[in-house]
């Protein structure tokens, strides 16, 4: 088989420029370099009878693990693939986030004096108030029917010292990046260092909750354990928070 | 065993301790002023107090009262003569009469740390109890009145 011959096998369909494809091939092409024709004849062919140009090397996105399932959180150690530092902090943090801004997180931690309920983030009913503390109001605290575990038979959901994150604690509508600059602010994280913040993710009774909701509640994903791995992790890399652009 | 102190009394109790304390006062120990409403702490019709604190005895389990000091409406004033009582009746304020033990728990509750609520304060307060006969204003009324007396 000649290099023509060739040319004409890789665009059989390309009739109307087979001809001019042909003719510098035929030309060039002898029996000592039949070998190096045919090879050359069919980069010429695809390359010249394609229509376009050669196609740019294609550029690889940046490492970054494999999204985990919706209700699984990746380990720490699955973002060793990020190279840069940064990076892996920022992609850390936002791991974490699936959690922080998951509907079992911020319905307690509203922009106003209204907690939430449900997936939709509903205003709380019946209508109770933050008061003072973070703990309701007279007569109508949150432990006035919150108790120190869920309550089954009522669906009222329940753990130790139920109350609302701080005011300055807002976290439903905010973003990762916003949520993680407040994190790192003491004068709207409680007064605490990232280790005391670290401590309160991986042991407090009300953040346990969100793995243990009650009644027919979608826990948070992953656990309470592996969420501070991922916090710790945050930190360990310099507690670097995503920018906006940054999703998951 | 459970030790729970009512109304100043104390009763050894042998049931679960998971046992709903409205379970415990009406059917345990016989007071019935405490009503049944919704079973999920939302009507307010089964609040009790708790060291003075409202709570909603449908969802509380006795574990939680115990060594704590419970106050049902028969406990409120043994002569019936609590000012929110005592208002209660001069302005009429019941119709059916069922939701109004836990309306007036609640306004007691208020009175203790807030003696002169305002009306914001008694709203927000009795938000969470229900009076199917819409006998808000009254109650709202008699809370003020008890408030000045």
């Amino acid at each position: 088989m000649n290099a023509p011959a060739l040319a004409l096998v890789v665009v059989p369909f390309r009739a109307p420029v087979v001809a001019l494809c042909r003719a510098p091939v035929v030309a060039l092409c002898r029996a000592p370099v039949v070998a190096l024709c045919r090879a050359l004849a069919l980069g010429l062919a695809v390359a010249a009878c394609s229509g376009r140009p050669p196609a740019a090397p294609p550029v690889q996105p940046p490492a970054a693990p494999a999204p985990a399932a919706s209700d699984q959180l990746l380990a720490p150690a699955q973002f060793d693939v990020i190279a840069d530092r940064t990076q892996r902090s920022q992609a850390l943090f936002v791991e974490a986030s699936r959690v922080l801004t998951h509907a079992r997180c911020v319905n307690c931690h509203p922009p106003d004096d209204t907690p939430r309920q449900g997936e939709a983030h509903v205003p709380h009913d019946p209508p109770v108030l933050r008061g003072a503390d973070d703990h309701g109001i007279s007569a109508l605290g949150c432990v006035t029917c919150h108790q120190d575990r869920n309550a089954e038979l009522a669906r009222i959901p329940g753990a130790p010292d139920w109350h609302l994150a701080p005011r300055s604690m807002v976290w439903l509508g905010k973003s990762p990046a916003e949520i993680c600059t407040q994190l790192k602010d003491p004068a709207r994280n409680g007064g605490r260092t990232l280790a005391q913040v670290h401590d309160h993710v991986a042991h407090d009774g009300i953040v346990a909750w969100g793995w243990r909701p009650g009644a027919d509640r979608a826990a948070a994903p992953g656990s309470q354990a592996q969420l501070a791995a991922l916090v710790q992790a945050w930190i360990d890399t310099g507690a670097a928070c995503p920018t906006e652009e940054i999703k998951r | 065993m459970t030790k729970l102190t009512v109304n100043g009394v104390v009763h050894d109790v042998a049931a679960d301790e998971d046992m709903p304390l409205l379970w415990v006062l009406r059917d345990l120990l016989g007071l019935t002023g405490t009503k049944y409403g919704c079973g999920e702490a939302l009507c307010g019709a089964c609040t009790v107090h708790l060291d003075g604190r409202a709570v909603r005895a449908c969802v509380t389990p006795m574990r939680r009262a115990a060594g704590h000091a419970v106050t049902t409406i028969e406990g409120l004033s043994p002569a019936g003569d609590h000012p929110l009582q005592r208002a209660w009746v001069e302005l009429g304020v019941p119709q059916c009469g069922f939701c109004q033990s836990g309306q007036i728990m609640t306004a007691a509750a208020l009175l203790a740390e807030k003696p002169k609520p305002t009306d914001d304060d008694i709203d927000h307060s009795l938000a969470g109890n229900l009076c199917r006969c819409g006998t808000y204003l009254r109650i709202r009324a008699a809370v003020r009145k008890a408030a000045d007396s």
